[in-house]
């Protein structure tokens, strides 16, 4: 038991310093599926969650309680959903994008959206309201006014897409139904982690997760520091 | 933020939307030239296909992505048109995909077995014994409460080898019932583990064994039955169901592993000095329960050329 773990750490620093041709691909794949995921979602979600924060219309409620939910959607189900639109007897069959990364980023994206609104939404929503009474004084216009209010929250908008990009590196089940683990193609840290299990390379499966980890910080360090940098 | 700093965040914004437009671009081309295998997890965990298909690759310039799960899913993903070729092991089931016409062009590549573990104190008592004592003996220790016995329960070619040997004593266990009758649900390494950690009985094909059996305690109890061989066959998936499948590329694979090159590969293949498949496409195959058609050995036969010698 104790030797697997040492065994796992071994074998992960020698896998990322010998420059693995396999382990690195898995690396990169896994960085661009998770990044394009959230780069996108950041990019759809943030003035969405901002519009559903400063402006009141009917159904708001409903949609923040539609949104919250969403928020905890069962990834293996988003998975599921999304492979029932790619497979060929599914509607966009034709593109044939099933067992491709873009399928995965789509999977991942369904997941990151609702968070990122969420987050976004609540950032902008704690914000004092004298502040943005201030803005408005000042002789903003409304553009103006939301930018303020965004560079205002930033932190916390930031914290959540952390949350998000967290959850999508780490998901298993979507990526595992959309990819299809197939090697040098859509294989990345979780589903590979699942099929060195089960072929018993405990080792090789340790030193992902351990790779995964030290990933996760490292990002997690950079951004932590931006966001605790006043610019 | 000053204008400066604006300009160049719009910059970035639009140069990552461009790279991950190419991206994704090279995602739908990428599939021009690729066939998706969908095969069971016992033929890719034991390391044959990363044998074979480099060589394939290299020869004829497809590329083969293979898709690793268990036979039921692998018939049903053929059935949607998600894969264009599948290497699957339960013949019942196969021949009903094909009578369905969603597969065509069955051909029986290779053979190995089925085998029993369990712990080497062997509670059941069924080392060496035929299998329908076998199967017997299963069930009393475990109606006794001196055994258990793990199922994958997963529609997988393993499971269906399973639930006919049950059937051979007219008695099939039922997990919601039998307290000792375990359905794991998941493919044979995963089944393998949870039957090692606690000590049970499982069903499994010689591949996945000779490939994992350094890292479990459980020992080989029973095997050389002719209930317990285990026939591969590869199924074109039929376009005339879905005119998107790669039907012509599919068929050079097959066409590689039918020939005496592929054949000669898979005999090759060697885990521990020991052979984990044994080729078997052609005549006189049918003692290891391995047959293709007349009408399919010679339909393959004129495909062959390419891949021999």
């Amino acid at each position: 038991m104790v030797n697997e773990f040492i065994d796992g750490i071994i074998e992960a620093f020698v896998l990322l310093f010998s420059f693995d041709l396999e382990v690195w691909g898995i690396i990169l794949l896994s960085l661009r599926v998770s990044g394009t995921a959230i780069f996108v979602a950041t990019l759809v979600s943030l003035p969405i969650g901002s519009f559903i924060a400063l402006r009141e219309f009917r159904g708001k409620k409903a949609l923040t309680n539609l949104i919250n939910t969403f928020m905890g959607f069962p990834p293996v189900v988003a998975g599921l959903l999304i492979f029932l639109l790619l497979s060929k007897s599914g509607p966009l069959g034709s593109l044939g994008l099933l067992y491709s990364p873009t399928a995965m980023i789509v999977a991942q994206l369904f997941l990151a959206i609702p968070i990122i609104i969420g987050t976004s939404k609540a950032a902008i929503e704690s914000i004092n309201p004298d502040l943005k009474e201030t803005i408005l004084n000042l002789g903003a216009n409304e553009r103006q006014l939301w930018w303020e209010l965004i560079k205002e929250s930033k932190k916390s908008i930031i914290a959540g897409i952390l949350v998000a990009f967290g959850q999508a590196i780490s998901e298993v089940g979507a990526v595992m139904i959309v990819g299809g683990n197939i090697r040098w193609n859509t294989r990345t840290f979780t589903t590979s982690i699942v099929l060195q299990t089960r072929m018993g390379e405990f080792g090789m499966a340790m030193a992902l997760g351990l790779i995964l980890i030290i990933i996760s910080f490292s990002l997690n360090y950079i951004l932590t520091h931006l966001q605790m940098r006043d610019i | 933020m000053n204008k400066k700093n604006k300009i160049l965040s719009i910059v970035l914004i639009l140069t990552i939307s461009t790279l991950i437009g190419i991206s994704t671009s090279f995602d739908i081309l990428h599939s021009r030239n690729r066939i998706i295998l969908a095969t069971t997890t016992s033929t890719y965990d034991s390391g044959l296909l990363d044998y074979l298909i480099p060589s394939f690759e290299e020869r004829s310039g497809i590329l083969v992505d293979i898709l690793s799960v268990g036979t039921g899913y692998a018939l049903e993903s053929g059935r949607r048109g998600d894969a264009d070729v599948l290497l699957v092991h339960s013949r019942i089931r196969e021949d009903e995909f094909i009578s369905n016409g969603y597969g065509i062009h069955r051909a029986c590549i290779m053979y190995n077995d089925f085998i029993i573990i369990g712990p080497s104190n062997d509670p059941a008592n069924i080392q060496g014994e035929n299998i329908s004592v076998v199967m017997t003996n299963l069930k009393n220790a475990g109606e006794s409460g001196l055994i258990k016995f793990y199922s994958r329960g997963d529609g997988s070619g393993t499971n269906s080898k399973e639930l006919s040997l049950w059937d051979l004593i007219n008695n099939t266990p039922n997990s919601g019932i039998d307290s000792w009758y375990f359905e794991t649900g998941a493919g044979m390494g995963n089944t393998l583990i949870v039957a090692d950690e606690n000590n049970g009985y499982t069903l499994i094909d010689r591949g996945t064994w000779l490939s994992t059996k350094d890292s479990v305690n459980l020992i080989l109890l029973v095997e050389g039955e002719d209930f317990l061989l285990n026939p591969y066959g590869a199924i074109l998936v039929n376009p005339e169901i879905n005119l998107s499948v790669r039907y012509d590329l599919a068929l050079e694979f097959v066409a590689f592993l039918t020939s005496k090159e592929g054949q000669e590969l898979i005999s090759s293949y060697k885990l521990n000095n020991e052979t984990l498949f044994f080729p078997s496409f052609g005549h006189g195959n049918e003692t290891y329960g391995c047959s293709t058609t007349d009408t399919e050995i010679e339909f393959w036969r004129e495909y062959n050329g390419n891949y021999t010698g």
